[in-house]
């Protein structure tokens, strides 16, 4: 049956599946309290790569290439790619495509990307064509920090609102649902919002606005409640931005309480691997999806899932001219395989 | 209409961001940053009394001292540790000439990836540049208000 819009960025989809899942994460990441359900972690940040880009290239690579072998299948049956990363040009995604060879649509929407992917599969796979899409996200902290902040060896003392990027990639494929298949029956793709923020060093509470407009959307177009999630995992809000959307739900009626969860919240031990306000990047829901929530759904310990990957979608240049930060949103919402479905 | 609306939402949100944003534990970066620098300061003068063990002056010896520290610097970013000292001690490793030595060294290091000219020679004043431009200026500026008051070049 084909997707249907049921509200300004909602769709429904029905029997649409993720066939499999990969994670593959740097070494901090894998001495982090998710450490057991990634299917890789790497001995070093560098991964004996001449460069750090071209680690984080070899990570999303391995990641893809994990997963379709997990799917069972091989590159040749997968109709397309969807996918993104943190560099300019998106140059991980699309230098990893030189080798799969396979029909490429690459994503930008920063650390949301891996949402706005697998929404984007999902409403491909519910109108039959393509029928196999596989979606990735990978992000490297080395590559990142010498993108957006400093030198990795220059020593600088981080605010305790900054997000530590993430070295973590994850990969699913989605095709038609079969028994056993974690299913995607909703999406909402958000759109952009910007309260004024204007701190590069504060994204948590520059995206949480944008986090809260698409759960509302979502949950208004749905018609479903809270209680109906077993769990609600932003992207990387970290400790502050869920502080503040848990504010934000509270002014509306929304309440959250410990459904609300943040994948940059739970990739470290935030205190001991001093992290401030948690993780960040595109491979860090990718990650933490791939990797552990996906587990959850399949071993049945939750029934739904709401994923809401959030993007702050402001570049070097922006930032020291001056400008707020425009961020986003887009929420996957996602079943165990016998649950029950609205 | 719809503007003030959407500015005045704005506008709360920053209020309720600043009483939730945890504040830097600005006592406990005072300490550390008095112990690094402190600490930094004492191998200096080990060093400048090492140098004068050997006959020179105070102010022979403050040079070669220099050199040194700029030296361990050096060495300590590229065994990766200085940055892990500053992550602890802000202000206290950055101001010494050795966090001089991390700020011209860290970026050295790091574009050595895209080359020597456009990579280690395009980027190397990447952090220490303006540093250099307003300490330059600002040298400028005291020495000609010394020279107007003092009159001494």
């Amino acid at each position: 049956m084909p997707a249907r819009k049921i509200g300004p960025g909602t769709y429904h989809t029905s029997r649409v599946g993720i066939k499999s899942t990969a994670a593959i994460v740097g070494p901090k990441e894998g001495e982090g309290p998710l450490r057991t359900y990634f299917d890789e972690i790497w001995a070093s940040e560098a991964h004996q790569q001449k460069s750090v880009e071209r680690a984080e290239r070899m990570m999303l690579e391995d990641t893809m290439n994990l997963a379709v072998e997990k799917a069972g299948c091989g590159w040749a049956e997968i109709d397309m790619v969807l996918g993104g990363d943190l560099l300019d040009q998106i140059v991980s995604t699309n230098f990893a495509a030189r080798r799969h060879q396979r029909p490429l649509l690459g994503l930008f929407s920063a650390c949301a990307v891996f949402t706005e992917a697998l929404g984007l599969a999902a409403l491909l796979v519910a109108d039959h064509h393509p029928t196999t899409v596989a979606v990735g996200a990978v992000s490297h902290h080395m590559a990142a920090e010498r993108q957006f902040r400093f030198p990795v060896e220059l020593g600088y003392q981080r605010t305790p609102t900054a997000a530590w990027t993430a070295t973590a990639a994850g990969a699913a494929v989605v095709g038609p649902a079969e028994s056993g298949d974690v299913v995607v029956d909703g999406v909402t793709f958000g759109r952009v919002v910007d309260w004024g923020s204007k701190d590069p060093n504060d994204m948590g509470s520059a995206m949480a606005p944008a986090a809260f407009d698409t759960i509302k959307q979502h949950l208004m177009a749905t018609g479903d409640v809270i209680s109906d999630y077993d769990a609600i995992f932003t992207g990387d809000l970290g400790v502050l931005g869920v502080d503040l959307l848990q504010a934000l739900g509270k002014k509306e009626g929304l309440h959250f309480g410990a459904r609300l969860n943040d994948c940059g919240k739970s990739l470290y031990y935030l205190k001991e691997q001093d992290v401030h306000n948690g993780a960040s990047g595109p491979g860090c829901s990718a990650g933490v999806f791939a990797g552990y929530l996906h587990h959850r759904l399949l071993a049945g310990e939750w029934q739904r899932l709401l994923l809401v990957a959030t993007g702050a979608l402001f570049s070097p240049t922006t930032y020291q001219q001056g400008e707020s930060i425009p961020c986003i949103a887009h929420a996957v919402s996602l079943g165990r395989p016998e649950a029950p479905r609205p | 209409m719809a503007n003030q609306e959407a500015s005045k939402t704005a506008r709360d949100y920053q209020e309720l961001v600043k009483t939730k944003r945890p504040g830097k534990p600005v006592l406990k970066n005072l300490i550390y940053a008095f112990l690094v620098g402190g600490a930094i300061s004492v191998v200096g003068q080990g060093i400048q009394c090492g140098f004068m063990q050997y006959g020179m002056s105070a102010k022979e010896a403050t040079s070669p001292t220099t050199v040194v520290l700029i030296g361990l610097g050096a060495l300590f970013t590229g065994f990766g540790w200085y940055d892990q000292l500053v992550t602890r001690g802000g202000m206290g490793g950055t101001l010494p000439i050795t966090g001089f030595a991390n700020a011209m060294v860290a970026p050295a290091m790091e574009f050595r990836s895209e080359g020597l000219i456009l990579g280690v020679g395009a980027k190397l004043f990447t952090v220490a540049g303006p540093v250099l431009v307003y300490g330059l200026s600002a040298a400028f500026v005291v020495g000609l208000i010394r020279f107007l008051i003092t009159g001494v070049a």
